[in-house]
């Protein structure tokens, strides 16, 4: 572990609770007063999968470089939880500092002589100054927002700044909580020597940032997307989703005059159905979305492969959790990738944006929409418990006016009146996209969906050739979503170099900062992002002008590593896994160390 | 002048309904089932009911699981879409194709093997949400196209093909929609067209979902003596509790229609469903009465027809949700989308 140095906007800070002691608003105002101050952060919730009673950490990491990815370190500790104490004290990088209530005394075979033990009253300050039993507990969260105020010297001005506008509805809440973060923060500055060596200080401007969960910027962007329908089953990672999408459509969506909704927003009876309902609804000419997590792409998969047989959009988003089964709800990984890829029996194939963070979440819920509709196909968004749950800073939200959707290849009664006879499956344009219909329109343009085997009518049929006439098609169509999809992102390093490393999404961060560290011990590693399947061309280019490429993904099976060798073959030999999967969000440490490692014994 | 009548050549597809349009029009393609499959007689008497109504075809859809009978929406309306989705599966389809056009009519046609063993779930929730749709059963107590397996409507002590016999209760269609809530159910019998193309108009016109369970016999594996799903069993059994008709909107309701026990139920559209009841004890908008009725006849070895319960005042699924008049497909997407400034708003929030 990294020793705690004196350093200045560059620093862990995390903080141990109970599950369910409202310590969630504390650690907020925490992210916000850093935020405010200009300083780069992100906050990454630890959480059980309980509601009540079980330990939950708070990690903000806050970095004046602007790293966002989770490190190995912890250089503040809070410990406001009895029973994880001792863990919690362990991971304490050497020279760190850790807070805890002394209300009540702490064992002494609970010492480090390695990192300073700061006992603060939490408790008691709070029942002496409080009256209600139930402020008591609450303001006990609050308090060590005012020590970690004068520990870490964050602006106490911009900390009631925020409270006045959380609690612009109830005044009396901010005297309350001031009061509160008054009392820890006089006692520090009483006790310690304020601020300690790792502290914050106003720096840049964080004006045209903002602080966003990535499920909240999906939710945002489904909005934008112009999605009527969202059907869905609640499950962890991605329950926050359909909350984000159904507050943002009562906000912009009510006719404040009638109370009229223009969306409609089902909670199925499982997974299979939320499949059925936007499958129904994309099929009827809406924008129709379902979140989702593992478990319900696992039973979502014969719809799945109806939709991409019958080729009726449809945007599925998986916020993946840890597998297999029910695994660990509550942690993260990339391990659906492969699932996604093929999901459902026989010959399936679907193409799949990786978000790097909640703003490519925003942009991917609008891409998906538009590459459904194009490619008449279901459209898979991978994102993950860490962008979904995560609080993330990134560049403000912006919005071009001249947006349309693209509803593809979609025909109307105008249309239908100059055709002889409307064929659902024929390929007129050679891109494998063929034409289709809204039922309500006209009785000219009424064909039958089916998954069992068809022509290019749309007729059933158990006749050979016409059957693999389609199958081959949608063969054609693949290749046409190539050059539609988003591109990968190529960073070259600041020399020629024939190491490459391949990532994806939530892994986005920790290989940048990999990349700066490894280029300080003189390994340098072009940098190729890859945002979507199927992979565009940059893709192949990329593996054969390298000779190692480090694929970095959160799973056991390397599953991108097994994609891109299937794509191309001849490079397999030259893929070296990265590979990170244990729930936590990957660290730079991780990709630091496996390159390193690799190099040393390549040498 | 002649004093004798001129005989009405009543040949199909001569006769043109409001819309101009011959029952031809209301037909699909050929039928691939078996000759004599009860659920080519209820096609048929679709193609009749959405004929009278003048239903406009492009404003129908046709959704279906899979098994003989979600095969049939091929067979009628050509110029309505279709949607033969995947096994017990057509109640979710067809919830997302009324949410995004409420306008449309929507016809489910399902198996007993498709709705109450695989997709019995979704039957369940397709009934609590009142989507407003025609959900039809055709009933024959077995899976046809895999070949004549036991369905979970199988009444237990019949017997297969093979001499097999049902060991387990069966599920009661109509008992279990009732209990769930169902805002209109009716039981016909496929052999019996009178009777069954009424019900299937005031199902159509019912504003939420009309769920109808129709006995419907498989002659290749469950119309043997031992079946209790033969045409001869059901012929024998059945015992009609009401009769129905629609009287759409505007037409007048003559006074003879109200002789004997005959109630009208009024529908939002303006249309009336007569409700005449063959047995004077029966009250079909009451669910325990229905209920209670349903238990006494199956006692008697009774299968109870008509149409049994009704509560046209159920709010569907748009009402539940206050959901815009206009479908949700159609609106534009200026009218969706929040726009930049609303969008440089909301981030002030998060800053
Ligand atoms: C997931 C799945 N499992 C099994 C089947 C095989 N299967 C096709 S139809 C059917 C039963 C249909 O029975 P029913 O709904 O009563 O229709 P019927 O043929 O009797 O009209 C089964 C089991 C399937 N199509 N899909
Ligand atoms: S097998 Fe039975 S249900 Fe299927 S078509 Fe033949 S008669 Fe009808
Ligand atoms: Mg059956």
């Amino acid at each position: 572990m990294p020793a705690t140095q004196s350093r200045v906007n560059d620093f862990v800070l995390k903080i141990a609770t109970v599950n369910g002691t409202g310590s969630a608003s504390a650690n907020g105002l925490l992210l916000k007063a850093l935020f405010r101050m200009g300083v780069p952060v992100t906050g990454k919730n630890l959480f059980p999968s309980n509601i009540q009673g079980l330990p939950t950490w708070y990690e903000i990491r806050a970095n004046k470089d602007g790293y966002m990815s989770r490190t190995g370190r912890v250089d503040v500790m809070v410990a406001m939880n009895a029973q994880t104490y001792e863990k919690d004290m362990n991971e304490v990088s050497p020279g760190g500092f850790l807070v805890y209530d002394s209300t009540w005394p702490r064992r002494d075979v609970l010492a480090r002589d390695d990192i300073t033990v700061l006992g603060v009253p939490l408790a008691k300050l709070c029942n002496e100054n409080f009256d209600v039993a139930r402020l008591r507990i609450l303001m006990k969260n609050v308090a060590y927002v005012g020590v970690l105020a004068a520990l870490l010297n964050l602006d106490v001005d911009v900390i009631r700044k925020l409270l006045q506008e959380s609690f612009a509805h109830k005044p009396q809440l901010v005297d309350s909580n001031l009061k509160a973060i008054m009392l820890g923060y006089d006692y520090a500055k009483q006790h310690f020597t304020c601020p300690l060596p790792v502290h914050a200080e106003t720096m840049g401007d964080n004006s045209n940032n903002i602080l966003i969960t990535g499920n909240e910027a999906a939710g945002l962007g489904f909005v934008f997307a112009g999605a009527t329908v969202g059907a869905w089953y609640p499950i962890t990672p991605s329950t926050s989703l359909m909350d984000a999408f159904s507050g943002y459509c009562e906000q912009f969506r009510v006719d404040p005059e009638t109370g009229d909704k223009r969306f409609c927003i089902i909670q199925a009876e499982d997974e299979l159905a939320a499949a059925g309902i936007i499958l129904g609804a994309n099929w009827a000419g809406a924008r129709a979305f379902t979140p989702t997590s593992g478990p319900g792409i696992s039973l979502m998969s014969e719809f799945i492969g109806f939709a991409y047989y019958a080729e009726i959009p449809s945007v599925f988003i998986d916020v993946q959790r840890v597998g297999p089964s029910t695994g660990m709800p509550t942690r993260t990984q990339q391990c659906d990738v492969m699932m996604c890829a093929f999901a459902s029996h026989g010959d399936t194939r679907h193409p799949l944006l990786f978000p790097a963070n909640p703003k490519e979440c925003f942009e991917m819920a609008i891409t998906a929409f538009d590459l459904a509709d194009r490619l008449q196909t279901p459209v898979f968004i991978l994102s993950d418990l860490d962008i979904g749950m995560n609080d993330w800073m990134v560049p403000e939200l912006t919005w071009d006016e001249n947006y349309r959707p693209d509803r593809g290849k979609v025909l109307g009664p105008d249309d239908l009146a100059k055709m002889d006879r409307f064929i659902r499956y024929l390929d007129s344009d050679g891109d494998g996209i063929t034409y289709r219909t809204l039922p309500g329109e006209d009785p000219k343009g009424a064909y039958f969906t089916r998954g069992s085997g068809h022509n290019r009518y749309g007729a059933y049929t158990e006749d050979s050739d016409a059957y693999q006439d389609v199958l081959d098609r949608l063969l054609v169509k693949w290749q046409t979503a190539k050059s539609l999809v988003p591109d990968a992102v190529l960073s070259r390093a600041m020399q020629p170099t024939k190491l490459g490393i391949v990532a994806y999404g939530s892994s986005d961060g920790a290989v940048i900062e990999a990349r700066d560290r490894l280029a300080e011990r003189g390994i340098h590693a072009d940098y190729l992002r890859i945002r979507a399947l199927p992979f565009t061309h940059e893709v192949e280019d990329f593996l054969h002008a390298h000779d190692t490429i480090f694929v970095v993904e959160q799973n056991r099976d390397a599953q991108m590593r097994s994609l891109l060798t299937l794509e191309s073959a001849d490079t397999a030999n030259r893929l070296v896994p990265i590979l990170h999967y244990n729930g936590m969000p990957i660290p730079s440490e991780c990709i630091v160390s496996g390159i390193s490692a690799y190099q040393e014994a390549a040498a | 002048m002649t004093f004798i009548p001129k005989p009405q050549i009543d040949l199909p597809g001569q006769h043109e309904n409001d819309l101009g349009l011959s029952l031809r029009d209301y037909e699909g393609s050929l039928s691939t089932l078996c000759a004599g499959c009860g659920h080519d007689s209820i096609t048929a008497a679709l193609v009749q009911a959405l004929w009278e109504m003048s239903i406009r075809p492009e404003m129908l859809i046709k959704m279906s699981g899979i098994g003989c009978s979600s095969k049939t929406p091929a067979y009628f309306v050509h110029g309505a879409h279709g949607f033969n989705s995947v096994h017990g599966r057509m109640p979710s389809v067809a919830t997302g194709a009324s949410a995004a056009n409420r306008d449309l009519i929507c016809i489910g046609i399902s198996g007993d093997g498709d709705s109450l063993s695989i997709g019995f779930g979704q039957f369940g929730h397709v009934i609590r949400r009142n989507v407003n749709m025609l959900y039809l059963i055709e009933n024959n107590g077995v899976y046809g196209l895999t070949k004549g397996q036991f369905s979970a409507s199988a009444d237990a002590g019949s017997t297969a093909k093979n001499g097999t016999v049902n060991q387990m209760q069966n599920i009661n269609t109509v008992a279990t929609a009732i209990s769930m809530g169902v805002s209109f159910v009716g039981r016909a019998f496929s052999g019996d067209r009178e009777q069954l193309v009424p019900l299937l108009k005031a199902a159509i016109a019912h504003p939420g979902c009309a769920v109808l369970d129709i006995i419907s016999p498989c002659v290749t594996f469950n119309n043997h003596e031992g079946s209790t799903k033969s045409y001869a069993y059901t012929r024998e059994h059945k015992k009609q509790a009401t009769e129905t008709d629609l009287v759409p909107p505007r037409a007048e309701i003559k006074a003879s229609y109200y002789a004997g026990d005959t109630h009208p139920v009024r529908l939002h559209d303006g249309s009336t469903i007569l409700l005449k009841k063959a047995d004077p004890d029966y009250d079909p908008t009451r669910r325990n009465n229905a209920l209670a009725y349903l238990e006494r006849h199956r006692r008697r070895g009774q299968i109870v027809t008509g149409l049994l319960f009704i509560d046209q005042n159920v709010p569907d699924m748009h009402i539940q949700s206050r959901t815009v008049a206009t479908p949700l497909k159609d609106l534009d997407y200026r009218d969706l989308n929040p726009g930049s400034a609303a969008l440089e708003a909301l981030q002030r929030g998060m800053k």
